[in-house]
């Protein structure tokens, strides 16, 4: 009898052309989708020309994203980004996003329909695993193996080993969202804890859950040294999925005799969690908000890939509402997509947050990566609704960056100080 | 290629050493190598990286090269010229780069923890042992498929192959999606 699957599994058997396949197996795999930033794209063409490729697998199946140092922000980011935009022009690349109409690449590239449940996709972002949850194989690999995407249309992968998170039970808290749910997760594995492997996220919990939190959690995993984050579909999916995805998808589940190693398999009881808070200087160094001492703020960050959506700039704005941002905090603000931008402005979040005093910026990855637009001193400390706080992230390597949900960060931007809607009495 | 033998003094850094510490993101504008070499581990612990010299191997905890897919952290290192990198672990995506672009790197628990900053370090790849002082550790040996890549001098020259054996790039199969 054959041995159940995993929804990984499933998805990487299906792109190798096997019936069936084993963690720890190498698999040549078809790609469906690849993507790659101004960062990594540069490289990667130069590489894609050195081995004399002559034309991309599929002009369709590739996105170009300028994402990262954008608007450009000297002259040499802007030579990165011409390199990208003349070698798209010149292989006539329908996924190259110009400037006004990209935005972060890893909220884009779902929203715009370009990846879907049962794809395999390949990005040249550690984000890229944000994808599955959609239901959809996603990993970042670096610009070499996306130059080979292009050319080949394939992938070397090793079959990860899949864990399981089984979240029970419904948080009571009301300001609780799937940044808190994939920190816990975070926490309990540890920031290698999931190196190699798939992380399956499943359970009570995640199946109530918006899309916008799913992408939230699967874009963490990466933060775990997670290879791949994924969500089995199902009516959340297909409601964000129908008349968006621009290709046929497939929805994938684990089987009910799927191979879970006993250490690979957790159970987490979130009915009483609370927001958390990932303290200097590694995402799992996670403690719940209430608990992280009297921590004085200079700067706040809402966006980035993990929480610069719309729902995220909702809870921000409902918070901010009526209210100011504290003298000396600076709130940077980023919709992640021109369409997040434009959805915000018509329902009033904009204007909300901007009465506020918040800093808005036109959708790019801003100051998350350090790069510009909200670049850290020395000394200075940032609340973040990113993904990763190590030394130097997002400026001086004598920073300091925590990491939180949307409302924790609208609620310490109003205090001045890391603290939760809850405790200066902002009930949703 | 790498040759059978790699010798050098040991710097040593801790667990979970990011791509932003080895190459901050504020240098990513350039894929120029010698700019990237310039700033290699600038991010890192600056009483370490006051010791480091470009040849030395690079020795850390667990979790090396966590953090962002970015290549210009292997590249940087590679550029520098340190020889190599030993660690207790590798984050994934920093381990298919450092494979793909040629920097050797070595996966020893063991040999990551015994090595001190200014230790003379042999790796003997065919033997697949490293040589500290009087003891030998044994490093995790490549699976055969990343050794192709290997012998191949990095996935391009693999993929080179690839569209050279195909006469032209090769279309992907048909796969899941229903395409």
């Amino acid at each position: 009898m054959r041995m159940g699957m995993t929804i990984t599994e499933k998805i990487l058997a299906a792109h190798c052309g096997a019936a069936s396949v084993r963690p720890g197996q190498f698999v040549e795999c078809a790609v469906d989708f690849c993507m790659g930033n101004d960062v990594t794209a540069p490289l990667a063409i130069k590489a894609f020309e050195s081995v004399g490729a002559t034309e991309p697998f599929d002009r369709e199946r590739i996105a170009l994203v300028p994402s990262h140092f954008v608007p450009n922000k000297d002259i040499q980011s802007a030579e990165q980004c011409k390199v990208m935009r003349e070698w798209a022009q010149k292989h006539r690349i329908r996924w190259y996003f110009e400037r006004g109409e990209a935005g972060v690449d890893h909220a884009l590239l779902p929203e715009q329909g370009l990846v879907g449940p049962g794809d395999l996709v390949i990005g040249a972002d550690s984000h890229t695993c944000t994808y599955g949850a959609l239901g959809a194989f996603s990993t970042g690999v670096g610009s070499t193996d996306l130059a080979a995407v292009m050319a080949t249309g394939r992938i070397w992968l090793r079959v990860p080993e899949s864990m399981k998170f089984v979240y029970r039970g419904v948080p009571a808290d009301p300001w609780v969202g799937g940044k808190d749910l994939v920190l816990l997760a975070i926490k309990r594995v540890g920031f290698d804890g999931a190196t190699y492997k798939a992380m399956e996220f499943t359970g009570g919990a995640i199946s109530r859950l918006p899309m916008d939190d799913r992408l939230t959690m699967c874009n963490m995993a990466i933060e775990a040294g997670g290879k791949s984050g994924i969500i089995a579909p199902d009516s959340v999916t297909e409601e964000y999925c129908r008349g968006r995805c621009r290709r046929p998808y497939v929805f994938y589940a684990s089987d009910p005799d799927a191979n879970y190693r006993e250490e690979n398999v957790f159970e987490l009881d979130v009915s009483g969690l609370t927001p958390l808070v990932a303290m200097p200087h590694s995402p799992d160094n996670v403690a719940p908000v209430d608990e992280v001492g009297d921590v004085r703020i200079d700067q706040v960050f809402l966006g980035s890939c993990t929480n610069g959506r719309l729902s995220d700039l909702r809870i921000a704005a409902s918070i901010l509402k009526g209210r100011r941002v504290a003298k000396g905090v600076r709130f940077v603000v980023i919709p992640a997509t021109p369409a997040i931008f434009l959805e915000a402005l018509r329902a009033g979040y904009i204007e909300i947050l901007k009465e506020a005093g918040a800093d808005i910026g036109d959708s790019h990855c801003g100051p998350c990566l350090g790069g510009h637009y909200g670049v850290l001193a020395a000394g200075e400390v940032c609340l973040a609704t990113s993904n990763r706080n190590f030394p130097g992230r997002m400026g001086h390597r004598d920073s300091k960056v925590y990491l939180c949900n949307p409302a924790v960060a609208a609620a310490s931007a109003v205090a001045g100080k890391i603290i939760s809607p809850a405790k200066i009495g902002i009930r949703p | 290629m790498v040759s059978n033998t790699i010798r050098g003094r040991a710097v040593k850094f801790g667990d979970n050493i990011d791509t932003d510490q080895i190459i901050p993101a504020r240098y990513l504008f350039t894929s120029d190598e010698k700019e990237l070499a310039r700033h290699c581990m600038e991010g890192a612990d600056p009483a370490i990286v006051a010791v480091m010299r470009p040849d030395d191997i690079i020795v850390a905890g667990r979790n090396f090269g966590c953090g962002s897919s970015r290549e210009h952290a292997p590249v940087s290192i590679k550029a520098q010229g340190h020889p190599c990198v030993i660690a207790e672990s590798f984050a994934r995506i920093f381990f298919r780069n450092a494979i793909n672009i040629g920097l050797p790197i070595f996966e020893s628990p063991d040999a990551a923890r015994a090595i001190r900053t200014g230790d003379a370090v042999e790796v003997d790849l065919a033997g697949g042992m490293i040589k500290v002082g009087g003891n030998r550790f044994a490093f995790e040996a490549y699976p055969e498929e990343i050794r192709r890549i290997i012998a191949a001098g990095g996935l391009l020259n693999a993929v080179r192959e690839t569209l050279r054996s195909r006469g032209r790039p090769p279309q992907p199969e048909v796969g899941a999606s229903g395409r």
